[in-house]
């Protein structure tokens, strides 16, 4: 597949925001204490996080203007319902900053609030995940793989900002907590990315030539893909990047996404160096869009096999 | 629900997948099935890959009601655009016994196409009354989403209207009664010079193209997603009458 730039944002930030938001919720449900105030704050930025992610995901579209449509196939469309699922996660997390602000001891604020935020986004990972997963044909996403790549790597990337946010604000008590859980998490989804990614390097497709035209010669080749100019098939399908920048593409997502955040973490951790949390948050998102870059490029579509031969 | 659950459960259990092929990658049963498909089936065995079809689909679906199949850079070194039917070569076997297989390609009408349940708006569509696959040009958002469910690459985004387009079966023709009822057929059918394309109801027995089918084993495209497509290939048939016409003609093939 072609990779989106757009796709890549909205999937990225979104996601960042939501494990953020999730770590917020979690770390105050076990009674880790922190101030309303860095709390609504940090909410606020997460809104404006998935603000911008829904704004990147209108730039995908040919007919923005036409997008509140998308909400109306929420019975058989996984892209349907995260376009329901978005907007109710930003309204839940809106209310619990308010309530925040309004009255930060309230059980809305300190029990209701969170837990619903935590339910409604992993809600929100599963549908954004299983937009890809359920493409039964591209069998690089056709796997549970990938709906834990989108929870573990919303995860890290939202930990990790979290921790860089509470060592800014002061908050030590929830940096202590914090950091270990984003060291921990980032581990867990480089793994995740390494399997998936072993997986993919292994897969034998199912279509190929033969069974694409129901020729079943053991030779068989395309001479013409029946234009000279290519097409909506091969802008759409094809990302056109050499080997060798894939190569260089998947290093990068590799270490700058998982590698050396971690690394810095752990160094933050155990030295309390405050420089180590906003440079994992660079090193990481900088990583983490080549993955994602990766994650789409990775993806070979069957109908590509119609289209290999210019002539 | 998806492939990877069934795949888990199908692995513990003796059930047969026959039905897990229909049903696989969309959230609703299999659908039921229609009383009528209309469908094409292209022989293989005469297509001579001369691109009248797509000429002819093209001149028609640019000047319907829906606005035209936009062009980019027509006129200059890499004229690309948008078309509904595409004709594709290819080579099979080793010189000098080769084959060459010249292959139309449009959209398959699906009998469970992908491309419909993905749709977040319901701009694309099936028909129940001839099974054809639609999309409503005010209705789509072009997110590509059913591009990408397509396993054929069949559809193409208008860049210019950028809406999802496809073939239509030429549904603004089959049904005009202001036609002449010979001309009521798909304009790719009415254009090829070989009879290569055949066009009809695939539900009827009785109808030219399950006819075809039958007689001369008429199979599907990508069988292995469960899609199945209403369009059938029949396949080709030359390798004995071609053998036959080389042994006759004294022809060295030897490579010099």
């Amino acid at each position: 597949m072609n990779p989106a730039f757009s796709v890549i944002t909205f999937t990225l930030v979104a996601g960042a925001a939501q494990g953020l938001v999730v770590a917020l919720a979690m770390t105050g449900l076990f009674g880790v204490s922190a101030s309303a105030g860095f709390l609504s704050r940090t909410l606020m930025i997460a809104v404006a996080m998935l603000v911008i992610g829904l704004g990147a995901s209108f730039a995908h579209l040919g007919r923005p203007e036409r997008a509140w449509r998308a909400a109306t196939m929420w019975r058989t469309s996984w892209l349907s319902r995260e376009v329901i699922v978005l907007p109710a996660f930003i309204a839940v997390v809106s209310v619990w900053c308010l309530s925040l602000r309004s009255n930060p001891e309230s059980g809305l604020a300190v029990l209701l609030l969170p837990a619903l935020a935590i339910v409604v986004s992993a809600f929100l990972w599963y549908c954004t995940a299983m937009i890809y997963a359920c493409l039964r044909f591209i069998e690089e996403w056709a796997h549970p793989l990938t709906v834990a790549n989108f929870i573990l790597v919303g995860m890290s990337s939202g930990l990790v900002l979290c921790c860089a946010l509470a060592s800014n604000a002061n908050e030590l008590v929830l940096a202590a907590v914090v950091a270990p859980a984003a060291l921990f998490t980032t581990l867990v989804a480089w793994m995740s990315r390494v399997v998936a990614m072993r997986r993919n390097f292994a897969i034998r497709h199912r279509s190929t030539l033969q069974t694409a035209i129901g020729v079943h010669a053991p030779l068989l080749k395309q001479t013409s893909m029946g234009m000279s100019a290519g097409s909506f098939n091969t802008r759409e399908f094809f990302h056109h990047a050499s080997a060798a920048a894939v190569r260089h593409v998947r290093w990068a997502g590799q270490a700058l996404g998982f590698g050396v955040p971690a690394a810095l973490l752990a160094w933050g951790w155990i030295s309390g160096a405050a420089v180590a949390w906003p440079l994992a948050v660079v090193v990481q998102a900088t990583g983490l869009m080549a993955d994602r870059w990766l994650f789409f490029a990775e993806a070979k579509h069957p109908q590509n096999l119609y289209y290999q031969v210019v002539s | 629900m998806i492939a990877w659950l069934k795949e888990l459960i199908g692995a513990t259990s003796s059930v047969p997948s026959i039905v897990d092929a229909a049903t696989i990658g969309t959230d609703r049963g299999p659908s039921a099935t229609l009383a009528r498909q209309l469908a094409l089936v292209i022989d293989l065995n005469v297509c001579v890959g001369c691109h009248a079809c797509v000429t002819s689909c093209k001149e028609w679906n640019t000047s319907g009601a829906a606005g035209p199949l936009s062009d980019q850079n027509a006129y200059g070194a890499n004229p690309t655009g948008t078309f509904f039917n595409r004709v594709q070569t290819y080579e099979a076997g080793v010189f000098p016994n080769t084959e060459t297989i010249h292959f139309p390609k449009s959209c398959l009408h699906c009998e469970e196409p992908p491309c419909v349940p993905v749709c977040p708006t319901g701009a694309s569509y099936k028909r129940a009354e001839d099974g054809i696959v639609l999309v409503d040009y005010d209705k789509c958002i072009g997110c590509k989403y059913c591009a990408w469910a397509c396993p054929y690459g069949a559809r193409e985004i208008d860049e210019k209207r950028q809406v999802m387009t496809k073939c239509t079966l030429c549904v603004d023709r089959i049904y005009d009664p202001q036609l002449p009822k010979e001309d009521r057929k798909p304009a790719c059918v009415k254009a090829c010079p070989t009879g290569a394309r055949l066009f009809g109801d695939v539900k009827d027995p009785d109808s030219d193209v399950s006819k075809a089918i039958r007689e001369r084993g008429g199979y599907s495209l990508m069988p292995e997603w469960g899609t199945l497509p209403a369009n059938q290939y029949l396949p080709r048939r030359v390798v004995d009458t071609a053998a036959v016409l080389v042994a006759g003609s004294g022809i060295d093939h030897e490579p010099t």
